[in-house]
């Protein structure tokens, strides 16, 4: 299987200062360790614990028995033919679904341990840790200024607006495009820089986990390659997961790929989840035929 | 875009909460939460205080009319009944159905066959007005054009110039209806006219109307409603006609519910009231049924034109 | 083309075929005269209209000027003969400019619930029901408002706000009746709700799934993305219907003049009678005494018609200038 000449993936030990004394508590998952020289060494930390999870719509079925887990700081990709539930899955991650009329959800989804499906649960609090990115850009018809800072004034967060707005855009790789027309109407950027701009505006609150539903799919190559790049430097912020109909950029940006498709089992198609492994092992020694058969391209 | 110009990692705050806690609202989400859901309760409050008002409104005509209500209030003449107002109201309405219905189908047909976009936006704009005027105004207009003696014709009150009043306040309501309906029907239906070379005329007669007829049936449905409860224009052109006998002249003055109503009201005489209640609770009971019914035909052949 | 003119019994002579294009060409030809007839007689009817209503009331044009507009001396009598619209005008506005005061948020929220938060179920009930409220007839609502509103108004509501806001002079001791000001103004928001939140409904509806579903993701509370997404797409589409609400009040006769208690003076107070143009038009011009007191009423209409048709107007233009669907209503 030969792959598509792929950036450098590395996973890097993140150079965050190690504790100091000073009784500052700093916020970090649980297993990170001081080493000698002074870096933290990252254990992969579960922060997506998706159990046998299955979603229907009213009657029909949509997804069965999905079991996977999501890691921290990593880049999960979701990968597949289209319809196959890929999509629902990441909207269930977030809570998103639950404006769709019929939706059920079967089995858990423990983020940090906790079900997010939960009696106590508020979903904006769900989704003010776990930020999505979707398929068409979608800002909103203010300046652009205003499309980033409206989430955190709703959050409270007034205090330094402008410097995180500068921060959030620097992450999406905008700042220096839009940097001299903050007040000018968002609708006036092109696709992908609408795009980024979403990507800003959904890190602008810097949530735990970022979704991102096809992030590059309507756009051209070029903005394409942008996105990309945007990733890898997003990754070590934030745990990212991805559904991409793109194998090659799933192969190109992925720490570990999940590989759905259509069960056709029953008498009804039913999405679920083939094979989930590191990508490289998916892209280039997979288990299930299946998973060989979608991504030498034997189907679409 | 390098990933050198970017601050990644280094030296970041650490997020201002913390990740891993329960996913319950706390601090400032509960608050947040707290004045969203008064909104809500707000609105769904209006809501139902809107219904309320209805409710309360259809109710007591009802518990006041109902005990007016009976064969010889609906068949027979003051001071027993109100047959001349029913019959009066009937005729005018008719009339005015008469002649708005045809004028404001072919406006449609216009503003939908031939109008460019400048003719569609001066024509839109005049149903736009039309549909704005008071009914006072229309009412005096069609006086001092049609009824006055001094005025211009000079025909004195007469219950078809009834009819003419309300027929310019149901103009605008059929015109935007029909158009409404006319441009749910596809294309393709008079395109495949054209293409075999059918004249448009026959295409509009024959195919494009009957169509339509169902929409537009249902158009003038509510707008006979509308019409039916109209007491400003008619104060002026038919009021002084006599309640003591049913009269099917409309070149006279006829008598009608409304007028007869607003009079029974501003005669503030108790004695009077029992039959303004019987009267409105008729008057309302028939608006109110044409119009739920106009709305469910819509709302059937939406869902035809739909599937 | 040959094939239509074959299909047709009979027609099938190169001499049929003529006369049938003939018969075709007369037959769009009047068609179109007749439809475009239809389109005109529509204009016509208007400037007659505006004609018939100018030139009545040019003799109380002629003689008070735009005076009339805020003298308050209304005196029909042989005697006086003196006009002013001025406590009229002061009326109009005022419960017109109340009822949208509150009708208008009132019926905004309405929409907001019946497009963002009714179950469909629901909606499909309560939508009708708070539409058939317009189709009430202004006469019945009226007569309703004369009986049972005024005297709860008069023995509740009246002496409630006096109590405890009498500080603002706005809200004076109760009259005798409950017919009033506030009355009035009272009737009249019932009659703009169902309009305003009609179209407030439908342009919320319309508001694209995507923005505020990206606006959700973003960790907003409902109201968050109705303040933040809703509200400001729509802003000027509501505004519009607003205005169509306000034209309503504006131009309605019967209701008011059956509530109000034809006043004739201004107050500030509004538990106090008062008048409004198309009341007053309603009230006196069947009974009007003399040429001067007739041309004064037509003054009136002609004041009326300017106000109603500038405010449908600019109702119409905010909303084909910014677009939302439809434009006009009723």
């Amino acid at each position: 299987m030969n792959l598509p000449p792929s950036r450098v993936r590395i996973r890097v030990d993140q150079p965050i200062a190690p504790p100091s004394t000073n009784g500052n508590a700093i916020l970090g998952a649980p297993g990170m360790t001081a080493t000698a020289e002074g870096h933290w060494d990252v254990a992969p930390e579960v922060v997506f614990d998706s159990r046998d999870v299955s979603v229907f719509y009213g009657a029909k079925q949509a997804l069965t028995g999905v079991n996977l887990g999501i890691r921290r700081g990593e880049i999960t990709a979701l990968i597949g033919p289209s319809g196959c539930g890929k999509t629902t899955f990441l909207r269930s991650l977030n809570r998103m679904n639950d404006s769709v009329p019929g939706f059920r959800i079967e089995g858990e989804i423990l983020y940090h341990g906790h079900d997010i499906y939960g009696g106590n649960v508020d979903q904006v609090e769900v989704r003010r840790r776990i930020g999505m990115v979707f398929q068409k850009p979608n800002p909103f018809p203010k300046s652009i200024y205003d499309n980033v800072a409206w989430a955190p004034r709703n959050l409270g967060l007034r205090s330094g607006l402008a410097e995180r707005v500068e921060k959030a855009l620097r992450g999406a790789a905008l700042w220096d495009e839009v940097k001299d027309r903050l007040k000018d109407s968002a609708l006036g950027l092109s696709g992908g820089q609408q795009q980024r701009l979403c990507i800003a505006r959904a890190i602008a609150i810097e949530p735990d986990v970022l979704l991102l539903d096809e992030p590059a799919s309507a756009l051209d190559p070029i903005a394409t390659g942008a996105i990309e790049d945007l990733m890898h430097s997003l990754k070590g912020r934030f745990t990212i997961v991805i559904v991409t109909h793109n194998m090659q950029q799933a192969a190109r940006v992925a720490d570990r790929t999940a590989f759905f498709s259509l069960e056709t089992g029953g008498e009804k198609p039913i999405g679920s989840l083939i094979e989930f492994d590191d990508t490289e092992r998916i892209f280039g020694s997979p288990r299930d035929p299946r998973t060989r058969d979608y991504v030498t391209g034997r189907f679409g | 875009m390098s990933r050198e110009a970017q601050p990644v990692g280094a030296g970041d705050r650490p997020r201002a909460y913390d990740p891993a806690a329960p996913l319950t609202a706390t601090g400032n989400l509960r608050r947040r939460q707290i004045f969203s859901k008064l909104t809500e309760f707000a609105a769904t409050g209006a809501a139902f205080a809107a219904i309320a008002v209805l409710v309360i409104v259809v109710y007591t005509v009802i518990a006041r009319g109902a005990g007016a209500i009976s064969w010889d209030f609906i068949t027979k003449s003051a001071p027993e009944g109100v047959a001349p107002a029913l019959v009066g109201s009937a005729i005018i309405v008719g009339i005015g159905t008469l002649i708005a219905a045809p004028i404001g189908v072919l406006i449609a047909l216009y503003l939908t066959q031939y109008a460019g976009g400048r003719a569609a936006g001066f024509v839109s704009m005049t149903m736009d007005v039309m549909n704005g005027l008071p009914a006072i105004i229309v009412g005096v207009f069609v006086f001092t054009f049609l009824v006055d003696t001094n005025g211009t014709v000079g025909l004195g009150q007469a219950g078809w110039i009834g009819g003419v009043a309300l027929s310019i306040i149901m103009v605008p309501l059929i015109a935007r209806g029909t158009q409404g309906v006319l441009r749910l029907i596809p294309k393709s239906q008079s395109e495949a006219a054209d293409a075999l070379g059918v004249a448009r005329w026959r295409t509009v007669l024959s195919v494009i109307l009957p169509s339509a007829l169902g929409g537009i049936l249902t158009v003038t449905i509510l707008s006979i409603a509308r019409a039916a409860g109209e007491t400003a224009p008619l104060l002026l052109i038919s009021s002084n006609a006599s309640v003591d006998q049913v009269s099917i002249n409309p070149f006279e003055a006829m008598a009608n519910g409304p007028v007869r109503i607003y009079q029974l009201s501003e005669e503030a005489n108790p004695a009077g009231f029992s039959e303004a209640w019987g009267l409105s609770l008729l008057f309302i009971s028939f608006i109110l049924f044409a119009s739920l019914g106009a709305r469910a035909m819509v709302a059937r052949s939406k869902r035809k034109i739909s599937s | 083309m040959s094939s239509a003119a074959t299909t047709q019994a009979g027609r099938t002579s190169p001499r049929g075929r003529d006369w049938r294009k003939r018969g075709d060409r007369i037959g769009d030809m009047t068609l179109y005269a007749v439809c475009a007839g239809a389109a005109l007689l529509g204009a016509v009817v208007l400037i007659l209209l505006a004609y018939e209503v100018t030139q009545s009331a040019m003799p109380a044009i002629d003689k008070f000027g735009l005076g009339f507009l805020t003298s308050t001396d209304w005196k029909p009598t042989e005697q006086f003969s003196v006009f002013g619209a001025g406590s009229l005008v002061y009326g109009t506005l005022v419960s017109s400019f109340f009822a949208l005061l509150i009708g208008g948020p009132i019926a905004i929220a309405i929409g907001l619930y019946l497009s963002l938060l009714a179950p469909k179920a629901v909606r499909g009930i309560v939508s009708p029901l708070v539409e058939l409220l317009a189709a009430v007839p202004s006469v019945i609502l009226g007569f309703w408002g004369l009986l049972i509103l005024a005297p709860f108004v008069k023995s509740t509501i009246e002496p409630f706000l006096h109590s405890t806001l009498g500080f603002i002079p706005l809200f004076g001791k109760p009259e005798t009746t409950g017919s009033s000001v506030f009355t009035a103004s009272l009737i009249l928001t019932i009659m703009i709700i169902p309009i305003i939140s009609a179209v407030s409904r439908d342009l919320f509806i319309s508001v694209p799934r995507d923005m505020q579903d990206g606006a959700s993701a973003l960790g907003a509370t409902r109201w968050e993305v109705v303040r933040g997404v809703v509200l400001p797409t729509t802003s000027s589409g509501v505004i519009a219907a607003c205005l169509l609400g306000l034209g309503r009040a504006l131009g309605e006769a019967i209701a008011v003049a059956q509530v109000i208690g034809a006043g004739s003076e201004i107050h500030v107070d509004l538990f106090k009678t008062g008048d409004t143009l198309a009341a007053r038009i309603a009230n006196q011009f069947p009974g009007a005494l003399t040429e001067l007191h007739l041309a004064s009423l037509y003054y009136c209409a002609v004041i009326l018609l300017v106000i109603g048709v500038a405010s449908n107007l600019v109702a119409s233009w905010i909303g084909r200038r910014f677009s939302f669907a439809g434009g006009q209503v009723r």
